[in-house]
């Protein structure tokens, strides 16, 4: 078995190259960094730095090291949706779309072209096979950083070809391995935000660089009345209450819809930003389609952030949208931004992956 | 690892000469001094510094007292760009424009767009056509009297396709009078004599590790009564052009090496012709959809190939498994390949501009080198093409 392990150059792919690198031996191991953005950057996974830190650690463990230029699929498959994603109002998450299209897709073509039989990356997430040869995805050990809810898109396509060397171990006890083993790495802090956005300019100055933003109105989401003026409507999400004020009663303020075309933003109370359901497109299943066998809807629990609280749900198809899925939560949640993912878990076994969706 | 390996990477650097290696060795050893003292070690180190640049100017067809040693190719375009630009700068009400091929080394065509951006100077970039040679009309047209300073390569370092190096001298003489001529002739010095370009143009880089010297070493050759702004000040070494203590083995050894190509030159052309023409047909023959990008117009040591539908960053790491070092063009600093600016300033698309292997054959080159690429290649691509 020969495997290639994704560096960013953090301490989690690191410590997965140097587990994989114990198990199958430094020559049947290879690491390679993406470089992703080809625009300025401070964090993330592509400055030269950090590909500089990669490079090393894979010397220290003997192994092979690549860059691969993803850049031009990045831009299209990532920045651009995301881009685009918000002068329609919505907010995409280019974490998934990039581990959709780039880690999970792009780079095992590229691993298999090379001959390798499988890639390891340094997610917190669990991979289990079935006796019958079926593959599960699983929440990682460490709850706090867990990351299976960016892998929800994962099909068995993936999973057949994937290790999450780190996914067994908690945050702590990766860096201790770090530490333990002298790795450049140990002590790096972990990666914040979208990689692609520099801290100084922010989202904001991102996009207002590659769309226009325009100027709105917000609005009671009941009467209509004017509540005051936003700088661009194209940058405030569902659910946003930050900037959004208080009402005459002095409770919070919260934006139940935003319309780009119309240039309004509603709010609402903080009982108007909750939402029974959400439904959701682009709808994958990791091994597949529980609601097929199911008469009415499948009990299942929904997660609508990286780390929101996991909800019990009724999942059914919604009739006549091809594709398109009606998730009812049992007790009413704040409401999902069009674009966000919601992550769908087993509900006898809470920490399995069943199946992911982008809210419409 | 394979148990034999082929090195078709000439262009990105060469082996050291046997003779180059031993020029240099007393300077690694015994001899040590610093060839701007005045005692027994220095001139010493001195004269081993002249010695060494008697013969490179031979070599380049000029004067000893024309030719600057730098730390590199790289180095010796900045200095001709930006030291030539600011000498006829500082003569001028304005900025002059700058004018160079679009399909320059970045070492030439960052410099130049670096000076454009810092001084609000025009800097004109020329296209080439699809066979990697510079428009001889948009040429002319660009080279006009505010052109203060221009560039052109003589060999493209990914294709190597020649210039009309004559022509586009001739063509910026008469239309812009007073502009500093210079040529990036780095991939040229292994393959075409330097003469002729010392002769047609003002100012002449080459890099020692081209052509079987070690790197971090070149040269800059510069006309009696060209303007030159210094870019390094301190002491005043190479006649106040760049400061800084000559890099003694390094130039004892560029010239061993340079005297040796530049000997060899005619009979060495035609045997790196030969195995490259074989290699050309094998491949062309073999491998369905292979495209040779500027046919016809190369040194002996290039040929840039196109394999329709195949990506050329997983294609070197294939063939390096399979013993063959070759490369994808233009490595950026983090070592990722990128789409080559020169096929994109050629007019081929994104996907084209990707799917590119240059193969550069030199002095080490063998038969079995190329017995080995024939052998290697044809499977490596239909297994990506899958």
């Amino acid at each position: 078995m020969r495997v290639l392990v994704a560096m960013s150059g953090g301490v989690d792919s690191s410590v997965a190259a140097a587990l994989m690198a114990d198990r199958l031996g430094s020559e049947r191991v290879v690491g390679a960094t993406l470089k992703l953005w080809g625009g300025d950057s401070d964090s993330g996974c592509c400055s030269v730095a950090d590909v500089d830190d990669a490079r090393r650690v894979a010397d220290q463990l003997g192994l092979v090291h690549h860059v691969f230029n993803f850049a031009a699929d990045f831009e299209e498959r990532v920045v651009d949706p995301y881009v685009r994603g918000h002068a329609e109002g919505r907010t995409p998450n280019p974490c998934i779309e990039c581990n959709r299209h780039l880690k999970f897709d792009r780079l095992l073509d590229r691993a298999a072209d090379l001959g390798f039989d499988a890639v390891a990356t340094g997610h917190h997430a669990r991979r289990t096979e079935t006796p019958d040869g079926r593959y599960r995805l699983c929440r990682g050990a460490d709850p706090m950083k867990d990351q299976s809810y960016v892998l929800a898109m994962l099909g068995q396509d993936q999973l057949g070809r994937v290790v999450f060397p780190v996914g067994e171990l908690t945050k702590d006890e990766v860096r201790e391995e770090a530490h333990r083993r002298g790795l450049r790495t140990a002590a790096k802090p972990d990666s914040q935000d979208v990689c692609f956005i520099r801290t100084d300019e922010g989202r904001a100055g991102f996009l207002g660089d590659r769309m226009p933003l325009h100027g709105g109105r917000m609005v009671d989401h009941r009467s209509g009345e004017d509540l005051g003026s936003v700088d661009a409507v194209e940058l405030v999400t569902v659910g946003q209450r930050r900037g959004m004020g208080h009402s005459g009663d002095g409770r919070r303020r919260f934006v139940t819809a935003v319309d780009v075309p119309a240039r309004r933003v509603m709010l609402g109370p903080p009982e108007a930003a909750c939402a029974e359901s959400v439904a959701l497109d682009t709808v994958t299943w990791v091994d597949g389609d529980p609601t097929v066998a199911a008469r009415g809807g499948t009990a299942l629990v929904a997660q609508c952030s990286a780390h929101g609280r996991p909800v019990p749900a009724e999942v059914s198809v919604i009739s006549g949208v091809s594709g398109g899925l009606m998730v009812r939560f049992a007790t009413p949640q704040r409401r999902v931004a069009p674009g966000q993912t919601v992550a769908l878990y087993d509900t006898r076994r809470p920490h399995e992956v069943v199946g992911s969706g982008i809210a419409r | 690892m394979p148990e034999r390996r082929a090195y078709l990477d000439h262009a990105a650097t060469t082996p050291l000469r046997p003779e180059a290696r031993e020029a240099m060795l007393p300077y690694l050893s015994g001899e040590f001094g610093n060839p701007s003292g005045s005692h027994h070690e220095s001139r010493r180190a001195r004269r081993a510094v002249d010695d060494a640049r008697q013969t490179v100017a031979g070599r380049l067809g000029v004067d000893l007292g024309e030719v600057v040693f730098t730390s590199g190719g790289t180095e010796a375009d900045n200095l001709a760009v930006v030291g030539g630009w600011r000498a006829v700068a500082a003569g001028r009400s304005s900025p002059p424009a700058l004018v160079c091929s679009a399909i320059e080394h970045h070492a030439v065509l960052e410099t130049c767009r670096a000076l454009a951006r810092d001084t609000g100077a025009d800097l004109r970039e020329v296209p080439a056509d699809r066979c990697g040679v510079v428009d001889a009309d948009a040429w002319a047209e660009a080279c006009t009297p505010e052109v203060g300073l221009v560039s052109v390569m003589a060999v493209n370092n990914e294709l190597g396709t020649v210039q009309h190096l004559a022509a586009l001298a001739e063509a910026a003489r008469t239309g812009s009078p007073g502009a500093v001529l210079h040529t990036d002739a780095v991939q040229a010095a292994p393959w075409i004599p330097l003469g002729p370009l010392t002769g047609e143009f003002d100012l002449v880089s080459i890099s020692a590790h081209k052509f079987g010297g070690p790197q971090g070493v070149g040269a800059l050759a510069v006309r009696h009564g060209t303007g030159l702004a210094a870019l390094a000040h301190g002491g005043g070494q190479e006649r106040d052009r760049r400061s800084g203590t000559q890099n003694v083995a390094g130039i004892v050894a560029m010239a061993a090496a340079l005297d040796r190509t530049s000997a060899d030159q005619a009979t060495g052309n035609g045997r790196v012709g030969a195995l490259r023409d074989r290699l050309v047909e094998g491949l062309t023959a073999s491998v369905p959809g292979t495209a040779w990008t500027g046919s016809g117009q190369c040194v002996p040591g290039f040929c840039h190939l196109r394999f329709a539908g195949v990506e050329s960053e997983a294609l070197v790491l294939l063939l390096d498994a399979a013993g063959l070092s070759v490369s994808a063009g233009a490595a950026c600093s983090s070592g990722a390949v990128e789409p080559s600016h020169v096929l994109l300033a050629m007019g081929f698309d994104r996907i084209e501009a990707t799917s590119g292997i240059r193969f550069s054959l030199g002095w080490t080159t063998t038969d079995e080198d190329v017995d080995l690429a024939l052998s290697v290649v044809p499977d490596v691509v239909a297994k990506l093409r899958d």
